[in-house]
């Protein structure tokens, strides 16, 4: 390829080599590394990662973002057309968050080894000899650093570590269109490139930036290599899925936190966000408890008893949580279309549900109409035939289809249902 | 017309699409900036944003790659006995440390509180959990290599394959 504007710089910079380039390249030895090899991992990333773009960005619109509850709040126009997110199917945020996280945990070997596959081409001499060369390196730097970043701040909060410091959200949200547009120019840079390595029919196209000058001894075939990375995947998979299953299968999430069930019975299943750590006492749920319900210019209230001798609906939904793990329970309490109708708004635009504990980011949060007029979106009373535990929002919980489940408010205090504007 | 076009193409060092691309993507780089730029600790992310790619290109890659280079020295290449033993200690390896970078927090018994806070339950190191995958690894590596090893020898003394 002959050098772009300004020629002499290039020239220049092809001429003075920093010491020591020419060792590195010679010892680049792996006979494994070309363009075959690279295109096969680049492949499996194309077809896989775009699944956990579009999860992950379904996600952001899960909270609904026309509330100004999904994080962060303040995107512009990096983010989907606004829609109502759907609560059928009711396995569907389940879905959605398991793959974007399982299948995040599950290519991290495919990542680690297509850097791999190209290292040697960071260290090439000249590093570049056109300003569109420069460019596309800058945007390499965008990509490696943007997948890097989401998969350690992504796999760091999962695991509750949040050691760095800045807001999870925040990070993993602008961190993901930061990479998102450095895939798409790879992709469309690199895929003639991709389609020309992977023909069979052809020789292997000449790349002697990743092609050993004097290849080592074969240790392992290209086969091989490939087997490797799958079986890491595998690994992976194998030690995560778990967290999104129920049974004594769920145990196989080995080295996850939700890999535990955290008790006996009825109310044995996954908790996110203890009583203790939301701060609710036990003098707030007991008997002095009310539930008030607000809309149409009206208030009314009901103590538990009054909620219990409603018209009763059971349903089974799972609770699934943006960190990928799910759960599914049998839940009893009264409708929400029908709160609704007490409080004197029977087709509500909204419903803006307040918990009992003060300080949490998630102590409130408003549902669709769809959400409120889904016949198993329940104020849930009782969990498997049981009295929902501390942990699980007794004296009263929302759980809705489909809805995240951080969204599934606990300790329910207060609900506001809001009339159209029109 | 045609000229210049090429011209600039040259100059340049690509075509059209390649520059309209690469601005697509330097564009939603630098809103996504502009709008976290207004978040606290923006600077910070920034900081890990390049710390991921220094702490994987020259530092992970860096050490791996020493430690397989003297892997091979240690086990040989040639014969196929002894490169097999190197695949099996080298597979479990990697498998260990896959397993650690994945799953760090549990293994090294991070964020104690905020895990506490969030299941209701008091965490528990995963060390010894990690410890018992990583052996089950090399020890199934092992017994596969013993199972192997027969076939391997075989290979080895055949003439003319010797070093193969």
């Amino acid at each position: 390829m002959s050098d772009g504007a300004p020629r002499t710089l290039w020239r220049k910079l092809d001429r003075h080599p920093p010491p020591g380039v020419e060792a590195v390249r010679r010892n680049w030895r792996s006979p494994l590394r070309g363009p075959r090899l690279t295109s096969v991992f680049g492949l499996v990333l194309l077809l896989t990662l775009p699944l956990v773009i579009i999860t992950g960005l379904l996600d952001y619109a899960a909270y609904g973002p026309q509330f100004d509850q999904a994080f962060p709040q303040n995107v512009g126009w990096l983010r989907l057309p606004p829609f109502d997110w759907p609560t059928r199917p009711s396995w569907l945020f389940r879905l959605t968050q398991g793959l974007h996280v399982g299948l995040g945990i599950v290519l991290i070997p495919v990542v680690l080894a297509k850097l791999w596959s190209v290292m040697p081409k960071l260290f090439t001499w000249p590093p570049a000899r056109s300003v569109a060369q420069v460019l596309e390196r800058l945007s390499l730097l965008l990509l490696v650093g943007g997948i890097l970043f989401e998969i350690a701040t992504g796999v760091l909060d999962i695991q509750y570590a949040y050691l760095f410091g800045f807001d999870f959200y925040t990070a993993h949200y602008f961190g993901a269109w930061v990479f998102i547009g450095a895939f798409v120019a790879h992709v469309v840079i690199k895929l003639p490139t991709l389609v020309a390595a992977l023909r069979r029919s052809r020789p292997e196209p000449v790349d002697p930036d990743l092609v050993a000058s004097r290849p080592g001894p074969v240790t392992l075939s290209r086969r091989g290599a490939l087997a490797l990375v799958g079986g890491g995947s595998l690994l992976l998979a194998a030690l995560t899925f778990g967290q999104s299953i129920d049974g004594p299968l769920r145990r196989t999430a080995l080295l996850l936190p939700r890999g535990r069930n955290p008790g006996e019975g009825p109310n044995g299943f996954q908790v996110n966000r203890s009583a203790a750590a939301a701060g609710i006492r036990a003098a707030d749920t007991g008997p002095a408890w009310r539930l008030t319900l607000t809309g149409g210019g009206r208030t009314v209230q009901f103590d538990r008893a009054a909620l219990l001798a409603m018209g009763q609906h059971t349903a089974r939904l799972p609770i699934a949580c943006v960190e990928g793990w799910s759960t599914m329970q049998t839940w009893s309490g009264v409708r929400l279309a029908d709160l609704a109708a007490l409080a004197g708004v029977p087709d509500p635009a909204s419903a803006h549900v307040r918990s009992l504990e003060q300080n949490g980011l998630f102590r409130q949060a408003t549902l669709q109409s769809n959400q409120v007029a889904d016949r198993d979106s329940l104020l849930a009373l009782r969990v498997n035939g049981v009295d929902l535990s501390a942990d699980h929002g007794f004296p009263a919980r929302v759980i809705v289809p489909a809805l995240p489940g951080v969204h599934c408010t606990k300790w329910v205090a207060t609900i506001d249902f809001r009339a159209g504007d029109g | 017309m045609g000229d210049r076009l090429a011209r600039l193409r040259a100059d340049y060092g690509a075509g059209a699409p390649h520059a309209l691309v690469l601005l697509v993507c330097f564009t939603l780089a630098g809103a996504a900036a502009f709008y976290a730029a207004g978040e606290a600790r923006f600077w910070r992310m920034v900081l890990w944003f390049g710390g991921a790619v220094v702490a994987h290109d020259l530092i992970l890659f860096p050490i791996y790659a020493a430690l397989d280079r003297r892997l091979r020295r240690a086990t040989g290449t040639a014969p196929a006995t002894r490169r097999a033993l190197l695949n099996h200690v080298r597979v479990p390896a990697l498998g260990t440390a896959l397993l650690f970078l994945v799953f760090l927090p549990g293994i090294l018994d991070l964020g104690q509180d905020t895990y506490q806070a969030a299941t209701g339950q008091p965490r528990v190191s995963y060390a010894a959990r990690w410890l018992a995958v990583s052996g089950a690894l090399f020890v199934l590596s092992a017994v596969v290599l013993a199972v192997r090893r027969p076939g391997l020898r075989r290979r080895d003394r055949l003439p003319g394959r010797a070093g193969r």
